[in-house]
């Protein structure tokens, strides 16, 4: 199991940071997940090991978190908030209009492996809502023109 | 990035440096940065601690318990070392403050917490910010190796002789690790599942050591009142509620936003001038003041000073500074029905009473939504609500059941109006999927 150095760096610094190995689990997750795509039986026991863990602490603790999986995710993760404020100005008629066009369910991937669509809990964009994320970007006050200017770019992006 | 509004009735105390680069540290020096620090390494602890109590200072978490109080009961001595934590957990619905906070003012909140520590004898800080916030955590990341760079952190602090590190945290998406217990397990590495209290963290927090949680917007308050002096500070709220808030106004408004109103402002005034009023020639219907979690205001209640003492006397609570705003094309029993899926999907299992609860009122109230809901249903959804108050394991049954009882008491025409295969009064798309009614 290789991750790359950048991982190898932070994982080094952030053991220092606590008295327990086991405390930079949370956040060292999201990380592996980020570069591997999803957190597969090798990285949960890669890194078990580390923090000497067994798979079953590790796979407890990632099905607690939302933004942890074990299942692979498109290329891009659109995540639609729906909740309260984003409700109130559009959210669902977004969510409803990904669905539509990306022709996938909620938390379905399209064929080709380009976006995943999740509807999400609040995402701390209330005040800029209907808002989305995408990955980790934050795209925020949207109208359905707007969604798919949005998509259309993170297609063309995902071609490249 | 998020974006900034501004209103002449704005008192900019937490929100000073917005926009104005200060992520930068030697911009932050510039605009009276780390002043506040040093001039608190040449106080007594106790001093430290009695400022921010004269203040008035109150948690921005949401419960808004005296800071100053908080910071008192740590016991002086301790085996175990001593921590302060951030909670920059951010994710009650209606609440977007603290991201401007660490976008814009990194260095105030790291400050802050140095004061917390240095007040009552830590050497360890650890700054929390969610998951979802991945671009804010970066953020945090250079400006406390910045800090380091300065030796502001680290050994003999500005030559005190104190010394003093701070940390930066990162969750993966769960609400209910902003509660202070689950979120001191989450950083211990492990499901977010609450601790009984007391022990109070305050006594026994991380790794079994005493540690003071506070809010970021909180903490961020804390070196303006040590520079300002805790008299300035209570003077721009309400006796008991020192100093301003951000408020986020968000939902059916024209100028929704991120605003710094004195602690106190009246929230008719805050709707209607600050956030513009209702669009679309609407009408107000009803305002969550504080959060997803507090109780439902009508328009006959909202000329209330936006307080926690004042909102405390409507039967609601001032919460986390999340002002949702509702115009009268809404319905309240799906905004109700949404509240609940939230809080439905974020409980986290431990005990019955917010596990079921939860489930079982969202299905109800789903029925109820889609026209196959009953008279005795009302009552149900009331009665439930009522029985989860108080009787679960940490606060997030409280702010699933106190919301779902003031829907019904106050909006109970409504639900009468979605009763026995009514379709809903309010929908829009008439896409709702109908369920049978079950007598
Ligand atoms: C379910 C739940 C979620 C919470 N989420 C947050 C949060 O995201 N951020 C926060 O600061 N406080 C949150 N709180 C409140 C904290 O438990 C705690 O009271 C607060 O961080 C203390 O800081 P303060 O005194 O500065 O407000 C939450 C409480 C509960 C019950
Ligand atoms: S009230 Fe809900 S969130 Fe809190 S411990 Fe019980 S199940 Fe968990
Ligand atoms: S409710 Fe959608 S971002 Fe907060």
């Amino acid at each position: 199991m290789r991750f790359s150095e950048e991982f190898e760096r932070r994982f080094a610094e952030m053991l220092g940071h606590y008295p327990t190995r086991r405390s930079v689990l949370v956040p060292m997750l999201l990380y592996a997940q980020d570069e591997i795509g999803s957190l597969t039986d090798e990285v949960i026991t890669e890194l078990a090991q580390r923090l000497e863990l067994t798979d079953l602490e590790v796979r407890n603790v990632i099905s607690y978190y939302s933004l942890l999986t074990t299942k692979p995710r498109g290329k891009y993760n659109v995540q639609v908030c729906t909740n309260i404020a984003c409700m109130l100005v559009g959210g669902e008629e977004l969510l409803e209009h990904c669905k539509k066009k990306l022709g996938v369910k909620n938390k379905g991937t399209t064929p080709d492996g380009m976006f995943t669509l999740e509807e999400v809990e609040c995402i701390g964009a209330c005040s800029w809502a209907p808002a989305i994320q995408v990955n980790y970007d934050f795209h925020e006050n949207l109208t359905v023109d707007k969604m798919d200017q949005v998509l259309d770019q993170y297609s063309k992006k995902g071609t490249v | 990035m998020a974006s900034l509004v501004s209103h002449p009735d704005e008192v900019r105390v937490v929100s000073k440096r917005f926009g104005k680069g200060a992520t930068n540290i030697d911009r932050y020096l510039e605009l009276d940065g780390y002043k506040a620090v040093q001039k608190s390494l040449g106080m007594q602890p106790d001093a430290i601690i009695a400022e921010v109590k004269n203040s008035g200072l109150r948690g921005r978490g949401g419960a808004g318990f005296s800071t100053g109080m908080k910071w008192s009961f740590v016991p002086k001595q301790s085996a175990q070392p001593k921590y302060v934590l951030c909670n920059g957990d951010e994710s009650e619905p209606g609440t977007c403050k603290d991201r401007l906070i660490f976008e814009h003012d990194p260095h105030a909140v790291i400050e802050g917490v140095m004061i917390a520590a240095i007040a009552v004898g830590s050497h360890t800080g650890y700054i929390y910010i969610r998951g979802e916030y991945r671009y804010l955590s970066i953020i945090m990341q250079k400006a406390i190796k910045d800090a380091y760079a300065k030796g502001f952190l680290g050994k003999n602090i500005f030559g005190s002789g104190y010394d003093l590190d701070i940390y930066w945290h990162g969750g993966a998406g769960a609400y209910e690790v902003g509660e202070e217990s689950a979120l001191m397990e989450s950083l211990e590495g492990k499901r977010g599942i609450p601790r009984i209290r007391p022990p109070f963290p305050a006594v026994v927090g991380l790794w079994g050591g005493p540690t003071v949680i506070n809010n970021a917007e909180t903490l961020a308050a804390v070196p303006p009142i040590m520079l300002g002096g805790a008299e300035w500070f209570a003077g721009l709220g309400t006796p008991k509620n020192g100093g301003t808030r951000l408020f986020c106004l968000a939902g059916n408004l024209n100028k929704p936003g991120v605003y710094e109103l004195p602690m106190g402002y009246n929230l008719k005034k805050m709707i209607y001038d600050v956030g513009g009023g209702i669009p679309d020639g609407r009408e107000l219907k009803a305002v969550v003041p504080g959060g997803s979690s507090t109780p439902v205001l009508t328009i006959d209640e909202i000329d209330v000073a936006m307080d926690f003492d004042s909102v405390a006397k409507t039967g609601s609570m001032l919460g986390s500074g999340g002002v949702v705003v509702l115009d009268d094309s809404n319905c309240i029993v799906k905004f109700a029905l949404r509240t609940m899926k939230f809080y439905r999907h974020e409980s986290c299992g431990w005990c019955i009473p917010c596990r079921e609860g939860t489930d079982w009122l969202e299905k109800t109230l789903k029925r109820f939504h889609s026209g196959g809901g009953v008279m005795k249903d009302i009552d149900n959804i009331y009665y439930l609500s009522e029985n989860m108050l108080g009787k679960t394991f940490c606060p997030l049954g409280d702010a699933a059941a106190m919301p779902t009882m003031a829907f019904v008491k106050k909006f109970r025409q409504e639900f009468e109006d979605h009763l026995e295969g009514k379709p809903c009064p309010f929908e829009r798309t008439g896409k709702i999927e109908h369920l049978p009614v079950y007598a």
